[in-house]
């Protein structure tokens, strides 16, 4: 199971974390306890230009990675400003990793000719999570994820997100099933500006997984859902597909269809990108700083409803969220299997 | 020639007649003509009515156990038997006992085989077990629920251009692998392009050319090859068809080329091979002008400027020790699909030590071909093919999930076409028709027959793939190439279970 809700302003007014907090935690029955998170978009606006790279330290405040791990940011980075996150210890989690955030950008004489400062960016998350013990947790700009091993509202107690006011945010609460319940297996997942959180099993994990590897994503953190973001960044940052085009790959239509409507570019789409097909079912709920997209897998085997109240769009696993937050509300719908929801906050559209 | 010793090889089969149940009293005599081997000889004899009749009976001279004899007999009076045990020592078997005294009473001679390879070397395929679907993510029945096993093999960009490129569509991820025109007749040709086109797949030429007749209907469900003899290569010849195979090895034989006996080079196989009639039609063992990867990438790059960069160039290679490093470089040499054939894939004729000593398994092949172009970030610059061993519907998804596009298959071919693999191919008496050319055995292949039989095998396979998916959650056969995350190995070690890039069950 899992459950999943997402809430974008696309007026971009902030709301603090404590109304994702209760949306996410009225669905408990849909998670077991191990594992709930939270992303947030707009949290650093004193930082907005710099990568804020959250790092979860599994050894603790004293583990010997940390320091191979700043030293090499400080190879490769300018660290404009680093701190501890705040935690707060409850009854319901007393203890957990140790997680420090750092607001770089990488050096520019470090970026090798033909290389964006986000190429660089994605080679130092890589680089950092194959050292062991050490992960990236989130390294957006003005964007910030928070989760671990408990129940969300426990999650959201212990890191205070409603110390973090945010435009965007995406809440997960967890029911592992084939993959282990660990901090660094909590969702969302991401990379750069990307965060997803996910509900479903992607069958077609292996696949993805080695066509990742092809192009220098490794995938570390030992659950399917880490494919996706990988894969929205590939297809939209580094070969350039629309938004669109790129849920298109995750979920294409039938070939029958395709050949129906005589689609040209979906048949080329699908015959380069045949190995990027997220198969198995799945609900999930992808935010970067442009937008967010909601996506089901194309037999619609999980849910996901979607709403919209003025100005802020809603999308979630259980209506009763949406309804906790806003009883009346403009419009009410659940997308059809393979048919993405698409916010566009540039052009405040959605589609 | 002393006839000393000239001793007598002992067949291993031969047939038994059950006279009870035997019609010759009543005239019939359809094994002896069936048999086409000579095992089979009718004998008179008078009845007690005093009518003559002819009685079948074992020569014990020549039985390979093609069983046509058994599959033709109305009655079913025939069975065949092993020959009584002629050797009781445990190591020197029959097989090798039989071998020497074959090659002692010849001058000289190598001992030719037909099929693949019979040693007792691991069947990969059967240590490896797919994963199912249970509680966590729905299994999909696909009677219900559509299920997509098309493919596309060739060429592609490492990112999105725009460009359509040549490409071949496969509604079914299984091809017919290559048997020549020559080592088979033209009926059985016919029939594999009437079924691939008919089904949606293609079907491979072999090296002995493409027969006139079959070019307009059925060229583009068509791969021609190219090999080391350039039998009919033409340019007409390489624009009739759907892709070029240049086929540098087979896994039966890798390293040697081809031979077809002048006395099988009738006046069609003539014309087809661009070769005399009743001459022999030798394939050297390497192209004479490929003695490296710079001149295969010259061949390929000939082929592409004849026919105008419009289809895909494949690479046919046996399976060998160094076949990581050989896929890559084919694959930097402009290739856009390599078809890598395991040491069992079957052949009209090689040499027994050939095929039983030479190569390797096509799973380990497949496996680390496909890691290494991974590795150099060179997988989507060509499409895999499996072949050489493939039995049933299940290994061909299984070698899509160690890294494989499609397979070839050949030998099911025969099969589903009688044959009873004797292993006698290369002789041109082949009882079923199939590889044979002479007149009275060829017509024994009905072409819509055949084809028949070769659809219903692609239908019964790709539903049988369809099931093997929906059991998995799967529902595009995109998302199981390479997919190992879906296969364990049972009783490897971990040296096999890290080439095929697999873990072991119950990790």
């Amino acid at each position: 199971m899992c459950g999943i809700v997402g809430i974008i302003n696309t007026d971009r007014i902030k709301i603090d974390g404590s109304y994702i907090r209760e949306a996410i935690r009225i669905q408990n029955e849909r998670g077991n306890g191990l594992g709930g998170g939270f992303a947030a978009y707009g949290i650093y606006p004193g930082h907005k230009d710099n990568y804020a790279v959250h790092i979860m330290y599994q050894g603790g405040k004293h583990s010997e990675i940390i320091k191979t791990v700043e030293a090499f940011l400080e190879l490769r980075t300018k660290v404009h400003h680093s701190d501890e996150i705040p935690i707060f210890p409850t009854s319901t989690i007393p203890s957990g990793p140790y997680f420090k955030r750092y607001f770089v950008n990488p050096l520019k004489e470090q970026i090798p000719v033909g290389q964006s400062e986000d190429d660089a960016m994605v080679d130092i998350v890589m680089a950092i999570n194959t050292m062991g013990d050490a992960y990236v947790i989130s390294s957006g700009k003005d964007m910030g994820v928070f989760k671990g091993v408990g129940f969300p509202e426990d999650i959201a107690d212990f890191f205070r997100i409603q110390d973090y006011k945010g435009y965007m945010w995406i809440a997960h609460n967890r029911f592992p099933t084939n993959t282990p319940g660990w901090w660094g297996g909590a969702h969302p997942f991401t990379i750069l500006d990307k965060a997803v959180v996910h509900n479903g099993e992607i069958t077609s994990y292996g696949t993805n997984k080695r066509w990742l590897e092809m192009f220098g994503y490794f995938c570390m953190l030992q659950t399917d859902t880490e494919v996706l973001s990988y894969i929205f960044d590939k297809l939209t940052r580094k070969d350039g597909l629309s938004v669109e085009d790129a849920c298109f790959v995750m979920a294409p239509s039938l070939w029958e269809d395709i050949e129906y409507e005589k689609a040209e570019k979906k048949k080329l789409l699908r015959q380069l990108y045949g190995q990027v097909i997220v198969n198995g079912p799945f609900g999930i709920v992808l935010t970067h700083s442009g937008g967010a997209i909601v996506l089901n897998d194309r037999n619609k085997l999980r849910p996901v409803v979607c709403a919209r109240v003025g100005s802020t769009y809603y999308a979630s696993s259980e209506e009763c969220s949406i309804r906790l937050l806003s009883p009346k509300v403009d419009a009410l719908w659940s997308p059809r299997g393979g048919e993405a929801v698409i916010v566009d906050l540039a052009k405040e559209e959605v589609q | 020639m002393s006839m000393k010793n000239n001793w007598k090889t002992i067949p291993p089969f031969h047939p038994e007649i059950d006279y009870a149940r035997c019609d010759y009293k009543n005239g019939c005599t359809i094994c002896a003509h069936e048999c086409s081997w000579g095992e089979i000889s009718l004998k008179p004899e008078k009845l007690d009515n005093g009518t003559m009749v002819y009685k079948p009976g074992a020569n014990l001279t020549s039985c390979g156990s093609c069983q046509r004899c058994v599959k033709m007999c109305p009655y079913s009076a025939i069975h065949i038997v092993n020959s009584p045990m002629y050797t009781s020592h445990g190591y020197w078997t029959p097989d090798y006992v039989g071998n020497i005294v074959k090659q002692a009473s010849s001058e000289g001679g190598v001992l030719m085989v037909g099929n693949g390879a019979t040693g007792p070397q691991r069947r990969y395929f059967d240590h490896i077990m797919f994963d199912a679907c249970q509680v966590t993510n729905p299994s999909i029945d696909p009677l219900r629920e559509p299920m997509e096993i098309r493919t596309y093999l060739g060429r592609r960009p490492s990112k999105w251009d725009g460009e359509q490129y040549p490409l071949l569509k496969l509604e079914v991820p299984i091809m017919f692998g290559a048997m020549s025109f020559g080592a088979l007749n033209l009926r059985v040709h016919e029939a594999e392009a009437k079924a691939t086109s008919e089904v949606g797949t293609y079907w491979n030429t072999g090296e002995g050319g493409f027969h006139i007749s079959l070019r307009e209907s059925y060229g583009a469900n068509t791969i021609v090859q190219v090999a080391s003899g350039r039998f009919g290569v033409s340019e007409d010849y390489l624009k009739s068809a759907a892709a070029v195979e240049i086929k540098i090895g087979q896994g039966a034989k890798p390293g040697i080329g081809g031979h077809l006996p002048g006395e099988k080079v009738s006046r069609e196989i003539s014309e087809t091979r661009m070769v005399p009639e009743g001459s022999d039609a030798l394939s050297p063992a390497p192209h004479h002008d490929i003695y490296s990867i710079e001149d295969l990438r010259q061949l390929i790059y000939a082929i592409k400027e004849t026919i105008e960069y419009k289809v895909p160039i494949s690479v046919k290679i046996a399976a060998v020790h160094n076949v990581a490093a050989i896929a890559s470089g084919i694959a930097r040499a402009g290739a856009d699909i390599i078809a890598i054939d395991g040491f069992r894939g079957g052949t009209g004729a090689t040499p027994l030590q050939i095929r039983q000593n030479s190569g390797i398994p096509i799973e380990l092949a497949i496996a680390a071909a496909d890691e290494r172009l991974r590795q150099e970030g060179i997988r989507n610059q060509v499409s895999l093919v499996a072949s050489g061993g493939i039995q049933c519907s299940s290994d061909v998804l299984k070698a899509i999930c160690l890294g494989a596009d499609a397979v070839y298959v050949a030998t099911p071919v025969l099969i589903a076409l009688g044959c009873g693999m004797c292993q006698r191919c290369f002789t041109g008496k082949c009882a079923y028709g199939i590889t044979t050319n002479k007149p009275g055995l060829a017509e024994r292949i009905d072409v819509d027959e055949a084809a028949w039989a070769l659809k219903n095998l692609l239908h019964a396979w790709a539903e049988e793939i369809e099931e093997l998916m929906g059991s998995m959650g799967i529902n595009a056969i995109e998302a199981m190439r390479g997919n190992r995350d879906r296969l364990r190995g049972v009783g490897l070690n971990e040296e096999e279970l890290r080439i095929l890039g697999i873990k072991h069950a119950g990790a």
